[in-house]
């Protein structure tokens, strides 16, 4: 554990303070005063010039304008601004199957543009695979603990049960891995985050990964909280609403994906018993002299709605359920950064009644508080603040997503009854036309 | 409901009016021929013109039935009301009577052996058929006896607007007079008729010349029947699967509203797509009862098929017994032409005998010749009958068959058509439902 203070930050990267821009200066720098200098903490207006650090002894620097809290304090209604302030642009597509002696994967092509000056090129395009992307994320879990890290689509597939190189399972993974990019380079922390960088532009992902690990046993960057078995008084009544809506809105989830899971069943059923109805109207037709085209007719319609009904579930399958899915897993990592932060204010309290219980003993004195119950009172303090931005933001995101998904619903149902509606309406005149004649039709 | 059983009879009378077909008025069934001349005043109108004719209600009842053992029966009210008075603006109370179901398969067995050349309207089903599973099998249930009550006044309207059904006097007595009713049908001696007719259908025989447009018809009937079942058939399960769909649905309502009780900003746009939802799940009751109509349409022509079918049996019957007489007369005239020439082309006992025993005498030979010659002539006679009996019963019967076709390609298209109303309406429900939805989803 250094005792100076490296200019070296988890959460911005290995270049120096001074050199990294204001994320938002080069739009409005009006309002916010790009501080590079470490010793103003004033622009940053969050917590203080306290020296807070990291357990492994690493200094959480507050001043940066990247920091956190400062930082999500001004940035509340980012979704509005993301047209204008957004300076980095991810993009996954173009999956492509690799064969190789000893395995077969996919890898997905991976797309930046950026104006970011802490990126060499404005433009990069790598190939990243799925264990590239579990890295990533186990990478900004550990370095980012007091942030929500986006989830990733599950890493597991029952082999047999499901095809891991079928288009469907291919495209839905490639949305989900999009997803996870974007969500990670909108936060306005763990965008700046050195891996994320790394994965973004780096030609060989691999070598760094090494280097990283070396540099972890040097560095003991690994911020690993142990649970220490610091026992927790009780959660903040803040936190511990955020744990009760977390429970419900699981419960609520798990019986929305059920329901969902029961209505494609049942539009399967109902698909299968369609496509023997349509094909008897067709074997009538065949010994029928005037009813013949009506009855074609019939056929016809009832076939487009079969395939209207396919796209339908289709639909469901690949956009709706691996949407939902993917917020039980966001949600059961959320509860985990919770049970963290808990973890911190155990020690924080544990500490202080220790030190309480010590200076009860030598009455009279009054010791100065020692930095050791600072620290983790700072530490406490700021992952309150983070956690509580992150939520905030989080919930937004949860809101338009939500919206985005049920409209999509309601969307698709519309366009398959619209289907279905034209194919009934065309055959009307088709029928009432020669019902009006009276006679065989033979135009 | 009562739209189709209506505009039936108003196409099935359409088409009707031109056609002369010789009908029967008189109570003694089944002689053909010299009495339709006392019909011509009567041909080309329906009763239908005449009278307005309702099966207005249906109502339970319990009495001792033949082995004196109490039972729950059905009675159904049938309404008539001269047409005239309806059109001058008077509307006096109708005459009514009741009638229970099985009166009315006495009136149909009555008309089928009566009018063994027309295509006679098919009962409603006798017990629920093709259900699927929310639909109940009880006869009781007022839901089927709804559809019954429709498809009895279906069958009394298609019988009115019939040019020869229309004017028999027992139809025009069970529409009018409750009591007695039954012992006056009985009294016309139908029942033996009806047996000897279905002996008759039922037994195989082979014809040499067949009208081949009426074997046509008779595998036509086979076929309809096979597909009619079969289409019954899928689409109860097809609308089994609907219904679970929709249905389900509902469950989303529900989780909606828990679900809003933890938001702030997404809870009302949560709630009130719940409700949606469950409008949606309630909304597939009423698009299968009407359904159930399209099904009833269906079965009515399925059970048409053995009334075709029927018509087309007794022209092969009609058609053998002309062939046997034929025949018969045929193998007389062999005989007296053996006699005569003495030459035995045949073998016979008779001709085993004498030519062992000798000859016979020329006054036996001439006894028998006058024998054979009488039979002979009888045996023209008959053949002449049959003969007329059969064309007419040809001439009568295809006439009908055409008509039957008209009336069947009609209105199975409008069936066809009402099923594309529904599925249309379906479809625009559905439509505005989600769009409800979506506008709910839209303000969260």
């Amino acid at each position: 554990m250094s005792g100076g203070t490296p200019k070296t930050l988890c959460s911005s990267g290995q270049r120096s303070l001074q050199e990294i821009c204001h994320p938002l200066s080069a739009e409005d720098s009006s309002v916010l005063t790009p501080s590079p200098d470490v010793g103003t903490a004033a622009a940053t207006g969050s917590i203080g010039e306290k020296d807070l650090s990291l357990p492994n002894g690493t200094p959480v620097d507050t001043s940066s304008p990247a920091s956190s809290s400062s930082l999500l304090n001004r940035l509340q209604l980012d979704d509005d601004l993301d047209g204008e302030t957004r300076d980095l642009f991810v993009t996954v597509d173009d999956p492509r199957k690799h064969v190789s002696t000893m395995e077969t994967y996919i890898t997905y092509r991976v797309s930046t543009k950026t104006t970011r000056a802490e990126f060499d090129l404005p433009e990069y395009s790598v190939r990243r695979r799925y264990q590239d992307f579990d890295w990533l994320r186990i990478k900004l879990e550990e370095s980012q603990p007091t942030h929500l890290i986006p989830p990733l689509p599950e890493k597991f597939v029952m082999k047999g049960v499901v095809d891991r190189f079928s288009e469907e399972f291919v495209e839905t993974r490639r949305k989900a891995l999009d997803k996870f990019l974007k969500r990670v380079a909108d936060h306005p922390v763990l965008s700046f985050n050195e891996h994320f960088s790394v994965f973004l532009s780096a030609k060989d992902l691999n070598a760094y990964k090494k280097q990283g690990l070396a540099l972890l046993t040097k560095m003991g960057e690994s911020v690993k909280y142990v649970t220490g078995g610091y026992k927790l008084r009780g959660r903040p009544v803040e936190f511990a609403a955020m744990g009760e809506y977390l429970d419900v809105f699981t419960q609520k989830l798990g019986t929305i994906d059920r329901i969902a899971q029961r209505i494609i069943k049942e539009q399967s059923e109902y698909l299968v018993e369609l496509k023997e109805y349509g094909p008897v109207y067709s074997s009538w037709a065949s010994f029928e002299a005037e009813l013949q085209e009506p009855l074609e007719g019939v056929a016809g319609c009832v076939a487009n709605c079969c395939s209207a009904l396919e796209e339908l579930t289709e639909e469901m399958c690949e956009d709706f359920l691996p949407v939902l899915r993917e917020y039980v897993l966001y949600i059961e990592s959320m509860k985990n950064v919770l049970k963290k932060r808990d973890q911190v204010q155990a020690e924080y309290e544990t500490k202080l009644e220790a030190v309480a219980f010590r200076k009860e003993e030598r009455s009279g004195v009054s010791p100065q508080m020692p930095t050791d119950v600072e620290k983790c009172q700072d530490r406490m303090e700021c992952f309150n603040a983070d956690l509580k931005a992150d939520w905030d933001r989080w919930q937004n995101n949860k809101r338009q997503d939500f919206r985005q998904l049920l409209t999509g619903m309601a969307d698709k149902n519309i366009q398959y009854y619209e289907k279905c509606l034209a194919a009934w309406e065309s055959l009307i005149p088709l029928l009432q036309d020669k019902q009006e004649n009276g006679k065989p039709e033979t135009n | 409901m009562r739209t189709t059983a209506a505009a039936a009879a108003t196409m099935a009378d359409s088409g009707s009016g031109d056609i002369a077909v010789t009908g029967n008025r008189d109570l003694a069934a089944g002689e053909s021929g010299s009495d339709a001349k006392n019909t011509t005043a009567e041909q080309g109108t329906t009763l239908l013109k005449t009278m307005e004719i309702n099966v207005a209600e249906a109502e339970k009842r319990t009495g001792k039935n033949a082995v004196n053992m109490l039972e729950t029966y059905t009675v159904y009210l049938i309404e008539t009301r001269p047409v005239d008075t309806v059109s001058e603006g008077i509307s006096p109370t109708p005459d009514s009577l009741w009638r229970r179901y099985s009166e009315f398969e006495i009136l149909r067995n009555y008309l089928l052996v009566t009018y063994p050349f027309v295509v006679v309207p098919p009962l409603p089903e006798k017990r629920a058929e093709f259900v699927w599973h929310k639909l109940s099998a009880d006869n009781m249930d007022p839901d089927f006896v709804e559809r019954r009550r429709v498809g009895l006044e279906n069958f009394l309207l298609r019988v009115a607007s019939h040019t020869a059904l229309s004017n028999d006097k027992i139809f025009f007595t069970f529409l009018t007079e409750e009591n007695g009713w039954k012992e006056i049908v009985f009294e016309t001696g139908f029942q033996a008729k009806a047996d000897s007719r279905l002996k008759a259908l039922n037994a195989t025989f082979r014809v040499k010349n067949p009208d081949k447009r009426f074997a046509e018809m008779k595998h036509y009937g086979d076929e309809l029947q096979s597909v009619i079942s079969q289409l019954l058939r899928v689409r109860a399960r097809v609308a089994d699967r609907l219904y679970g769909v929709y249905k389900v649905h509902g469950n989303y309502g529900r989780v909606f509203s828990e679900w809003s009780a933890i938001e702030k900003e997404m809870g009302d746009g949560l709630q009130s797509a719940g409700h949606h939802m469950d409008a949606y799940a309630a909304s597939v009751d009423d698009i299968l009862e009407e359904e159930e109509h399209y099904a009833d349409q269906l079965k009515e022509y399925l059970f048409y098929m053995d009334s075709l079918k029927a018509v087309c049996r007794k022209h092969e019957l009609t058609q053998f017994e002309l062939e046997m007489a034929a025949q018969d007369l045929s193998s007389k005239k062999q005989q007296r032409e053996e006699l005569a020439t003495g030459t035995v082309r045949t073998f016979s006992l008779k001709g085993m005998t004498s030519k062992l025993f000798g000859q016979e005498t020329p006054e036996q030979r001439e006894a028998k010749m006058k024998v054979l010659e009488e039979q002979i002539q009888e045996g023209e006679e008959e053949v002449k009958e049959k003969n007329s009996e059969c064309d007419e019963f040809v001439n009568n019967a295809w006439c009908d068959i055409e008509r039957f076709k008209d009336q069947k390609d009609h209105d199975l298209k409008e069936a066809l058509i009402s099923y594309a109303i529904m599925q249309i309406s379906m479809c625009k429900k559905g439509i505005q439902v989600w769009s409800n939805a979506k506008e709910c989803f839209n303000k969260m």
